[in-house]
């Protein structure tokens, strides 16, 4: 218990100000392409779930648009740097809009945080607007915020939809 | 048109034009899709009366519903009245459907239930013409479970449209111990800008997957093991690094089979041995042991020896027994289509054999697949480039001088990268777009 008052005193609080810091940060790693760097803010054994339907209650029972471990989300990075991945030639260009900023649930030194995001996608000729709810659970590990799991609600997410190969 | 469609075609080549050309789609959506057995969903997703499912046969909106004595129907999704959709919703349960216009009620096999301000309509409007109704389908099939219709009121029955392919039908429910599947965790939904002609000529293409998927390949080959995994990422990176196999593999051991009416299968191409029967994993070994309790040593054996990848029953359903897949395909227009795949469970089977088949679907069929993009990237430019007024002969001739006979009336291409499979679905393509509707009855 002492101890965990000491570590917990030693770190800076995951107040709303700088959960929403991070999600910007977060946005502009993934805008500019910067996928290892965006790798690197997940934990080691993170999770990132993009849903197939309104409200899915787990990605094991029902498919999931992206469901990744952090085994797979460290290949879908390597991928994405690969200049074979076809669905990525051309690239896409992205550009992110991170709003509604709440915290949900805030423990010692984690908390979940709630934010709408818009997305639009130019490739090809063609651009798509992605927009929905985001959660992310926040930890923090040697002074640094680190997602532990996060979900992407798209409000369009059991629409048919052409590939998707930028993580939103 | 229709005496001129083989001028389309030579040995081992086909025009361009079948995969552009807007009169030639609209044609097929009335002399294939308003004719053929098209699948339209499995006995699960309509298991009580009442319960009904929404899909579509060609471009037509149907509904595919259990009527109130229990018989399964397809019928158009559309008021007799105005001619407005009446069922809005994709799935549900329902006593009637109801137009939302002016109210039209009709009963679940289609027939008028009430009409208001029936005194006004014409003195020889007659509720009980059949004609006037949600009109039924006139043939709807089932194979164990598995629903077809055709809007061909004559013609073979199912069961001669499928031949051989029944085996792999059977194939996917002899897997499961209790004898039945159920269609389970959700569906995806893919759209391209191409033909829906070459998804179904993909499938079955053992030549792409080392060249298309290098990019999942090589990122899975590269990915330490040791890193954390909840088992969702270790089926898809096992996956992934199948699709890296050489060649030579490719070429020899995979195998490629055709039958009448334009149906193949590929062969199956793992030796992961998590990703096939392999008695070394301990979740195989479980379900060995239940599949044995059920069906005996015997029975067992002769399951688990067919080994296919997907099976075709064209021209809208592709499926694939080992990891309980199956996709729909549905044509929208010349150059748009869109494909619906959907998993089954395999009822008294280890639950953690459905946790795997979502992990599966994931990787072969997720919208956000590090596979399935590459995919739809080809459709997509095939799409693009077939609009090109460069070569006008696509190159359909792989195999074509090795190919030979097939045990059960069909024909196997003895290199499995032959391309025999897509010269099968066109001469089916063929045959059924030479035929008008009326020849077919005279036929008959």
């Amino acid at each position: 218990m002492r101890a965990a008052t000491v570590r917990g005193s030693s770190q800076r609080p995951l107040n709303s100000a700088r959960c929403e810091q991070f999600l910007l940060h977060e946005a502009r790693l993934l805008d500019d392409g910067r996928f290892d760097e965006w790798l690197a803010l997940f934990t080691t054994d993170a999770w990132y779930w993009v849903p197939s339907e309104p409200g899915q209650a787990d990605p094991f029972q029902t498919v999931s648009l992206i469901y990744d471990d952090r085994r797979l989300l460290e290949t879908r990075v390597r991928r994405l740097a690969s200049p074979r991945m076809y669905s990525q030639e051309p690239r896409s260009r992205t550009s992110r809009i991170i709003a509604n900023v709440t915290i949900e649930e805030a423990g010692r030194g984690a908390c979940t945080v709630r934010s709408k995001f818009m997305m639009i996608e130019y490739r090809r000729e063609q651009q798509r607007i992605f927009g929905g709810t985001l959660l992310h659970r926040l930890v923090q590990a040697d002074g640094r915020v680190m997602i532990a799991w996060k979900r992407v609600d798209l409000v369009n997410c059991d629409a048919p939809l052409d590939g998707i190969t930028v993580p939103f | 048109m229709t005496e001129g469609l083989s001028r389309f075609f030579q040995p081992g080549r086909v025009h361009r034009q079948i995969y552009t050309d807007p009169a030639i789609f609209e044609l097929e959506l009335e002399r294939i899709f308003g004719v053929a057995w098209i699948y339209v969903g499995h006995e699960s997703q309509v298991k009580n009366p009442g319960d009904y499912f929404r899909t579509f046969i060609g471009r037509k909106p149907v509904v595919l519903v259990r009527d109130a004595e229990g018989n399964i129907r397809v019928i158009h999704n559309q008021c007799a009245h105005r001619g407005s959709l009446v069922v809005a919703s994709d799935k549900g349960n329902t006593t009637e459907f109801q137009c939302c216009y002016h109210g039209w009620t009709y009963h679940l096999d289609g027939r008028i239930k009430s009409v208001p301000l029936q005194h006004g309509y014409s003195r020889d409007f007659d509720p009980k013409n059949p004609k006037t109704a949600m009109v039924q389908v006139p043939r709807v099939q089932s194979y164990r479970g598995f629903i077809f219709a055709s809007e061909a009121s004559d013609g073979p029955g199912l069961e001669d449209f499928l031949g051989h392919m029944t085996t792999s039908l059977d194939d996917m429910i002899d897997r499961a111990p209790d004898g039945e599947v159920e269609v389970a965790g959700g569906v995806f939904k893919h759209a391209y800008d191409g033909n829906w002609k070459v998804y179904l000529e993909n499938l079955c293409d053992a030549a792409h997957p080392l060249f298309t998927h290098r990019s999942s390949i090589d990122a899975a080959q590269q990915q330490s093991d040791d890193v954390h995994s909840d088992g969702s990422g270790e089926i898809a990176i096992r996956q992934m690094r199948q699709n890296g196999a050489p060649y030579s593999f490719w070429e020899s051991q995979v195998g490629i089979w055709t039958y009448p009416n334009g149906h193949s299968y590929l062969g199956d191409y793992h030796d992961d041995a998590k990703l096939v029967a392999s008695l070394k994993d301990p979740l195989f070994r479980e379900y060995t042991a239940v599949l044995e309790k059920k069906k005996g040593k015997e029975e067992v054996r002769r399951v688990l020896e067919v080994r296919r990848w997907n099976s075709n029953v064209y021209p809208n359903l592709s499926f694939m027994s080992q990891f309980q897949q199956l996709r729909v395909v549905h044509p929208i227009a010349v150059n748009r289509t869109v494909v619906h795949t959907y998993n089954f469970r395999l009822k008294g089977a280890p639950a953690q054999m459905f946790r795997n088949t979502i992990s599966f679907a994931n990787t072969v069929n997720g919208t956000g697949s590090l596979v399935l993009t590459d995919d739809l990237e080809i459709y997509n430019r095939i799409g693009m480039g077939l609009t090109s007024e460069g070569a006008e002969w696509i190159e359909i001739g792989r195999g074509l001088q090795s190919d030979i006979a097939d045990a059960h009336g069909g024909r196997r291409g003895q290199n499995s990268t032959s391309e025999i499979y897509i010269r099968n679905m066109l001469d089916a393509w063929l045959g059924y777009m030479t035929k008008s509707p009326a020849d077919m009855r005279a036929a008959s």
